[in-house]
């Protein structure tokens, strides 16, 4: 455990030695205050809640979480650092969950920095705090799963690019698979029971069930599950590099 | 102190390392030659665990690097081709980040990362990113990194490439003076180098071992440079003794 908090240690601060952190931090703030008064009729809707902050979160992440993943494991190995991690006494595990945790810990202190909607929003009316905290922690979950699907992708390549298509890519099927584009077209075709697994399996829908007030166990066992899947996924792909 | 037995490295069809054995033993140092692309690195790259052999095995300190690895790695200390460091880290951040793995404490860890630092003088550019830092300062942080644990094997990836006429010679003396208590392993293609800081000298050539012997019973067959070509030139005459 102790490794873990070293490699993660470094790699947050490996975010914050380079302009990376700042510029992420600040477009990350940009988009999450513009979007809910641009497009989410905060004040239109004239409701004390933030529905209108955390409906965009599952699309913002779409390419402000790629964006922090990609560099992940891609730039180690196009600088070569990644033969010296690789060598020095670590497990293969303490890495994957040691840079795992240091980038959903960065994504967590930029959430938080979003503060200041719950102070507007009490200044305003009188909201559920209780919904909005588990807002958060829906929002927090999200990140979690798609930096481990980032995660994964960054340790299949050593361009950075790649791994932010790839990431924006399978982030974009989790998040359609719950919106009603795609739910539409899919009852009409296959059985009931396939269109509920994948609207089970969305972004979306597990976002949706959260902003309503409720951490379900269905919930966090799918983050839950899918950020153990990645991050087992990425330790084999790097192994597999290894034998290569 | 390093044991390699029947190594043998492909990728895809083309075989880098063909059935190579040797054995390090404390006090020895030995130098690793061949022309470039001969397998000197992936080699190294086995013996350090980075990668897995496709047959053959690898031991530190009587520690498999495949079956036993974390205890190998604890033994080692490797400075990797091209002296990779995290650019945007201080030489000061980066030894830190590296002792806290290393699992140095303390006022040890502070000894020896101060005994380090003057080892390869890096006082003058400590707090100085390492992006910014010319080539030959680069090595050392990958050199101070190497022997920051005080390691009983240690594996270099041409040390003093990139080094000036100076830095070369204190890079030399530093190992030499390491040598009695550490079993060293260092690629290089300066010839020299190898009478200047090695008791052993290794040969090799797409991926075979060609020679293995004292600088002295290289040097017995003539200049250096016309040996090495021979060797390496005529894979049929392989000269292993």
């Amino acid at each position: 455990m102790k490794n873990v908090w070293t490699l993660a240690r470094r790699e947050l601060s490996g975010y914050f030695a380079t302009p990376v952190a700042y510029v992420f931090l600040f477009f990350y703030l940009v988009f999450m205050g513009v979007m809910p008064f641009a497009l989410g009729g905060f004040y239109e809707r004239e409701q004390a809640d933030l529905v209108p902050f955390f409906q965009f979160h599952p699309w913002l992440y779409l390419f402000l979480i790629p964006a922090v993943s990609m560099r992940l494991w891609a730039e180690e190995r196009k600088s070569g650092t990644v033969e010296l991690l690789m060598t020095l006494p670590v497990t293969l595990w303490q890495m994957v969950l040691g840079k795992f945790l240091a980038a959903w810990f960065f994504t967590g202190l930029a959430l938080v920095l979003t503060f200041p909607m719950v102070i507007t929003v009490n200044f305003l009316g009188k909201p559920d705090n209780g919904v909005i905290l588990a807002s958060y922690i829906g929002s927090f979950l999200l990140a979690g799963g798609y930096l481990a699907v980032g995660s994964l992708f960054s340790a299949s390549t050593k361009n950075q690019v790649i791994a932010f298509v790839l990431t924006f890519v399978v982030g974009l099927l989790f998040v359609l698979a719950g919106h009603p584009f795609v739910l539409d077209w899919v009852t009409g075709t296959v059985p009931a029971a396939v269109t509920d697994a994948v609207r089970s399996f969305s972004f979306l829908t597990q976002m949706n069930t959260i902003s309503g007030g409720v951490i379900d166990v269905r919930a966090l066992t799918y983050f839950g599950s899918l950020i153990v899947a990645c991050l087992i996924g990425s330790g084999i792909v790097l192994d597999m590099k290894k034998a290569a | 102190m390093i044991e390699i037995k029947h190594l043998t490295k492909d990728f895809g069809s083309l075989r880098a390392v063909d059935d190579v054995t040797f054995n390090v033993r404390r006090g020895e140092v030995l130098g690793f030659l061949g022309p470039n692309g001969a397998g000197k690195s992936t080699t190294m790259k086995m013996l350090t665990g980075f990668l897995a052999p496709t047959s053959g095995t690898a031991s530190i300190a009587g520690h498999d690097i495949e079956n036993d690895g974390m205890a190998a790695k604890k033994k080692l200390g490797y400075l990797p081709e091209g002296a990779p460091a995290y650019s945007d880290m201080t030489p000061a951040a980066f030894l830190e980040f590296i002792a806290d793995i290393r699992g140095l404490t303390g006022d040890k860890k502070k000894a020896r990362i101060a005994e380090v630092v003057r080892l390869v003088h890096l006082e003058a550019v400590l707090h100085q990113s390492i992006d910014t830092l010319s080539k030959g300062f680069k090595r050392r942080v990958g050199l101070a990194q190497a022997i920051l644990h005080d390691p009983e094997v240690l594996v270099l990836d041409e040390p003093t490439d990139g080094l000036d006429p100076n830095q070369k010679h204190e890079v030399r003396a530093l190992i030499r003076s390491m040598a009695p208590n550490k079993a060293i392993v260092l690629s290089t293609h300066i010839l020299e180098e190898v009478e200047a800081v090695c008791t052993r000298a290794i040969i090799i050539a797409r991926g075979k071992l060609l020679f293995d012997g004292t600088p002295q019973e290289l040097l017995s067959r003539g200049p250096l440079d016309e040996v090495f070509r021979n060797i390496t030139s005529t894979p049929s005459r392989a000269a292993v003794s």
